[in-house]
């Protein structure tokens, strides 16, 4: 990788509790993620991806070591400064999350809301074209409740991606989908960051999506294994 | 037609079952706010519609004296004293006392408010009295107020009729020839107007030389409050010197002060206010606890606390103002409704309407603050 990184973990510990309940989660991780790639973090239920994900993401205060996003630290970084970097993120939950009161290119435009150098008259052609994208044409005016789990997941990663961050944030996108949805929203996700250029760091179990992977990273017990830089999963 | 999403509507009107639920209850807490303000103005406004005709500049008082319906004696002399007062033109007498009316042997006592008035003055600006001065001249007549309370309904229709009702005031047989319109007023039950003579032969126990209201008339061009002034120091402390506004008020004064009354309006509309925050409050939390992973979703992708906390606000800010109209509009028609079954003259006026839309806003905010502590447990960092 020639660029470099826009996240740089370095020794990075973190607990949960306080006291003699306090327990440590993370240890001692390492991890750069290079732009354009797609990142995809494996690992045992409760061994702390999710915790790593929401410290990238600006979720979490960060205890012990560094962690830096765009070049910028997040250790004892402002709110303020959380929020602008949040900004600056795609965020793909499990659930698709989005707001049940607004329509589909209503939940995208949510997104561009927060980009002052988005044009306010743009907000609504870029939120349909963005739907386009993702092949929801037919479905912009449509409620969640309306639209299948795979359609809503859909509606999310344009809402994730139509800002164009650097870096998207997902964490098992495809674990309410079956297995054509799963299908069709990870080859979504994957034209997209090639189109837009971001990374991806995907936190799954799914086996069948790991193709897209540029990387593999494996967390254990609140490590990352040492093999996590083996690029062909295939093998 | 692109522009920024007015997300606080936007949530509130997705869920029109409960909007309308919402609605409702704020338009009745705004109903019961109305009706006790209303309740309370109506009664300052009948209570006081005799002292804002009467046809004086100053009044003389008994000092012990607590209002129209509880009225102590003085002497007459005091009144004529007044006379020698600088710019005074005329003074004019007047009779109050409590009686009772039985028309009857089978319906119960009334208690009915007698004015005993100089036929040959102008003691109240209401030209219906005034055409009656000569009629009621004579003995034992009297003029009945048409807007006495209900029960007197029957005696008011047949005296329009031109019948001569004859019922028996503190055990003495009268004849009501005549009407005319006052208003009645929580203190009794109807009004009655007759000479000062009649009146003496209904309270026997009363001296002509024993008057209850002195009405002063000073000459045209006088400046009022000087004349008070040189009255107060003329007259010994045995009266007391009143203008006219300061007589309306001390009126008002008795019925806001001296009884429970206008507390408990004022209870009634704080319960009117309480009513409302507590069905706002349950509307704008259960919003704020069913949305909560879209709110913390809001928060990981950016959103500021601060946003959130004004969206909060400005759906307490509609709920408001779209809760005000109909409550508003309710009100106006159960006003009209009350002074027809009553003969309160309950009305609406500006500034009540202004009072209680302030009231709601500040309803509706209060909810919306203490809802928007379930805010804090939106944490961005759980929804993954
Ligand atoms: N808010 C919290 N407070 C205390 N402990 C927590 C909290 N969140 C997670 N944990 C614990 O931290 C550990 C790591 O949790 P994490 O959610 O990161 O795991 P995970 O790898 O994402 O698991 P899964 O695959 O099941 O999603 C678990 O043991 C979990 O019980
Ligand atoms: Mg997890």
């Amino acid at each position: 990788m020639s660029q470099p990184p826009i996240v740089i973990i370095q020794h990075l510990n973190y607990y949960f509790g306080e006291g003699g309940l306090k327990r440590q989660i993370l240890f001692d991780i390492n991890l750069e993620i290079y732009p354009g790639e797609i990142l995809i973090m494996m690992g045992p239920s409760g061994s702390g991806k999710t915790t790593l994900l929401t410290l990238i993401g600006g979720l979490r205060s960060l205890q012990e070591g560094s962690l830096k996003v765009f070049d910028r630290e997040l250790r004892g970084a402002s709110k303020e400064q959380l929020v602008e970097i949040r900004r600056n993120i795609g965020y793909i939950f499990q659930a698709h999350n989005l707001l049940r009161f607004l329509t589909a290119w209503e939940n995208v435009q949510t997104a561009l809301e927060l980009h002052p150098d988005v044009a306010v008259e743009d907000y609504r052609t870029k939120a349909e074209s963005m739907l386009k994208t993702v092949g929801l044409e037919q479905r912009i005016d449509y409620y969640p409740e309306n639209l299948s789990g795979g359609q809503k997941q859909k509606v999310a990663i344009a809402r994730a991606l139509v800002s164009h961050p650097k870096l998207v944030l997902a964490d098992e996108p495809t674990a309410a989908l079956d297995s054509k949805s799963g299908r069709d929203v990870v080859g979504l996700m994957q034209q997209l960051a090639r189109e837009q250029g971001c990374s991806i760091l995907v936190v799954t179990h799914d086996n069948r999506i790991l193709d897209i992977a540029d990387r593999l990273i494996h967390m254990e017990d609140g490590q990352l294994a040492l093999n996590s830089s083996i690029s062909d999963p295939e093998a | 037609m692109s522009r920024k999403l007015f997300l606080a509507w936007l949530q509130l009107s997705r869920e029109r079952a409960r909007l309308l639920v919402a609605l409702a209850g704020i338009a009745f807490a705004v109903v019961l706010m109305f009706m006790q303000l209303g309740f309370q103005a109506a009664l300052y406004e009948s209570a006081t519609r005799i002292h804002q005709s009467l046809n004086a500049d100053a009044v003389l008082i008994h000092p012990r004296s607590r209002a129209l319906i509880s009225m102590n004696n003085f002497s007459r002399r005091r009144l004529y004293q007044a006379l020698s007062v600088q710019g005074v033109d005329a003074v004019i007498p007047m009779y109050v006392g409590l009686g009772t009316w039985k028309s009857s042997e089978s319906q119960r006592d009334r208690a009915i408010l007698v004015l005993g008035i100089d036929p040959t003055k102008i003691s109240l600006h209401i030209p219906e009295i005034n055409q009656y001065r000569d009629r009621i001249k004579l003995e034992d007549i009297a003029i009945l107020d048409r807007v006495s309370r209900p029960e007197f309904q029957p005696f008011v229709r047949e005296v329009a009729r031109g019948e001569v009702v004859k019922p028996e005031v503190n055990n003495r047989r009268i004849k009501v020839v005549g009407l005319f319109t006052v208003g009645s007023s929580f203190g009794s039950d109807a009004l009655l107007i007759t000479s000062d003579v009649s009146f003496l032969r209904l309270f026997k126990s009363r001296e002509p030389g024993e008057i209850n209201v002195g009405l002063i008339k000073v000459k045209p061009d006088v400046n009022i409050p000087n004349i008070v002034v040189n009255l107060k120091k003329m007259l010994p402390q045995d009266v007391n010197v009143l203008t006219h506004d300061e007589f309306v008020e001390f009126e008002k004064n008795y019925w806001s002060k001296n009884t429970a009354i206008g507390f408990v309006f004022t209870l009634g509309t704080i319960m009117g206010f309480i009513v409302g925050s507590v069905i706002v409050y349950q509307v704008l939390y259960t919003n704020v606890s069913d949305h909560l992973a879209e709110y913390a979703t809001l928060k990981a992708m950016g959103y500021r606390d601060k946003y959130l906390l004004r969206m909060v606000f400005q759906e307490a800010l509609i709920l408001a103002a779209l809760g005000y109209i109909p409550g508003f509009a309710v009100s106006l028609g159960l006003y009209d409704l009350t002074k027809k079954a009553t003969s309160l003259p309950t009305a609406m006026d500006f500034s009540r309407g202004l009072w209680v839309l302030a009231l709601t806003i500040l309803m509706c905010f209060i909810s919306g603050a203490i809802a928007v502590r379930k805010l804090r447990a939106a944490d961005p960092a759980d929804i993954f």
